[in-house]
């Protein structure tokens, strides 16, 4: 076995990743996380998995960083074409639509999990969910990724309908820190995106304020190595 | 065996992938694929107060097997804009070589100078259709008319956008000195000692990287390559009197001398023409 052979360096660029959105009362809050593994090594601790495919739509990607990718710079291409044409603002509809038409042409190729979410002044908030397949769900809020597997049970007792844009905000936060608490591929900031009426709005929590629970320990802060 | 009547339709472009099963069967059969030279490798990058600063060791390898001890792997790619390989050497050198050539006939359709990003989307999409199979992670960096950018590509054609990036075997061991030492706003001489402080770290705690330090720093005004900054692996012993064989060191056995003008005669036609 070669020693220089290294799993880590050499397996491919995925996002284990928690991804999620919710509707709420006037719009949608999508929330991730940003670790991106080769491996088991992190490649990227601060990585951005919302990705804007027009001003009032935005996608949460996971699975193969690689494929995630191709499938938003297609999709933002097309939209872009779209709106021209249109004249006006593309609607979140179309947007999945088109997500799922690449997902699903493509199953055999593809390995992502994506959700699409924005505002639009037919339907106001909506949320899609894009697993696998390539299957295509309107839902009231979504999740994806490894970490998504620990919020189910949660999400089904904590989640209302109508919900203030404040609620929906500290509910994104509070269950991406539960997936992060326990999921491996999971972890770094929570990173959110608000979109209403009124526009976009990124949000940032750094890793030392975001909630702790069950025997998780404060982080305490390491002093930079000086010189 | 009778003629198909189907006519052979050439492959529309992109890679066929129907060597690769049969290498994967005969592997298993029990063949040993060839070793291909890799650049077991560290290199590193990482922004600036103004620029951005690539780094690079200079070990090549081939199986256990040094094959260059100074080999360059910061790649030119426009006048502002420079990449740094790890993986198979020949992926990354051509790739590099090719995305470098779509950038010069980029520049004569645009009339303008080349951007980072152009750079990264023509790695990535090529990256992307080869389906990993071209073996190249990338760390590119330069600096454009929107301000300095570090891009860290990796083979499946993904990218990551990040203020200071490692790759290779020793990315871990370059990692651990940028993590405790980056901050922003670094200054150029705070920003190539970190830098070298993670090559020399990957050289010398990984197999894979080793030899000497290249840097590469690209302002706005310029770009510098400092190729070899940094020796930290001189040879340790040379022989005091030198190396020089002279005649008489090596005993002669036999010799025998062919004249090739006997064999080569000219048929018909002129003989050719010395000019």
């Amino acid at each position: 076995m070669e020693p220089m052979a290294c799993q880590w360096t050499d397996a491919p660029h995925s996002m284990g990743t928690t991804i999620m959105a919710v509707e709420y009362n006037g719009g949608v809050i999508l929330g991730a996380d940003s670790r991106t593994t080769t491996g088991v090594y992190v490649a990227n601790r601060a990585s951005d998995k919302i990705t804007e495919l027009t001003d009032n739509v935005y996608l949460c990607r996971s699975g193969s960083a690689a494929d995630s990718q191709v499938v938003s710079d297609y999709v933002r291409y097309f939209l872009n074409q779209h709106t021209i044409l249109l004249g006006r603002l593309a609607t979140v509809k179309t947007a999945s639509t088109l997500v799922k038409e690449l997902s699903y042409q493509n199953k055999s190729f593809l390995e992502t999990g994506l959700i699409v979410a924005g505002w639009d002044k037919y339907e106001g908030g909506s949320v899609y969910g894009i697993p696998l397949g390539g299957t295509l769900l309107r839902l009231p809020f979504a999740t994806g990724g490894s970490g998504s597997s620990y919020l189910y049970g949660f999400l089904d007792q904590a989640w209302k309908s109508n919900m203030t844009q404040e609620e929906a905000e500290a509910l994104v936060v509070k269950s991406i820190s539960l997936a992060i608490a326990r999921d491996g591929a999971s972890g770094g900031v929570v990173r959110t995106v608000t979109i209403n009426e009124e526009g976009v709005q990124r949000k940032f929590y750094a890793g030392d304020k975001l909630p702790l629970f069950h025997e998780e320990i404060a982080p305490r802060p390491t002093p930079i190595h000086a010189n | 065996m009778t003629k198909s009547n189907v006519m052979e339709v050439p492959p529309k472009g992109g890679f066929t992938f129907d060597l690769c099963r049969r290498n994967t069967m005969l592997q298993q059969q029990g063949a040993k694929l060839p070793k291909f030279r890799k650049t077991g490798t560290t290199i590193v990058g990482l922004i600036f107060k103004d620029g951005v600063i690539l780094g690079a060791d200079t070990r090549a390898t081939e199986g256990e097997i040094v094959c260059d001890k100074n080999c360059e792997k910061i790649h030119y790619l426009a006048p502002n804009i420079s990449c740094c390989g790890a993986g198979t050497a020949a992926d990354t050198e051509n790739v590099t070589d090719m995305v470098s050539s779509q950038l010069v006939l980029h520049r004569y359709a645009t009339g303008r100078e080349s951007r980072v990003v152009t750079a990264l989307t023509m790695l990535k999409s090529h990256l992307f259709r080869y389906q990993g199979q071209v073996s190249a992670a990338l760390v590119l960096g330069g600096v454009d008319v929107t301000g300095p950018h570090l891009h860290a590509v990796y083979p499946h054609g993904s990218t990551d956008t990040l203020p200071f990036a490692t790759m290779g075997s020793g990315s871990l061991a370059a990692m651990s000195v940028f993590e405790s030492r980056y901050k922003e706003n670094l200054t150029k001489e705070e920003g190539m000692e970190i830098v070298s402080a993670a090559i020399c770290a990957g050289i010398f705690n990984d197999l894979g990287s080793g030899s000497n330090v290249d840097l590469c720093i690209i302002t706005k005004a310029r770009k510098e390559y400092l190729r070899n900054y940094q020796q930290p692996n001189p040879r340790s012993y040379s022989r005091s009197k030198g190396y020089d064989f002279k005649i008489g060191h090596t005993a002669v056995l036999s010799t025998k001398i062919t004249q090739l003008r006997q064999h080569v005669q000219v048929l018909e036609g002129d003989a050719m023409e010395e000019e």
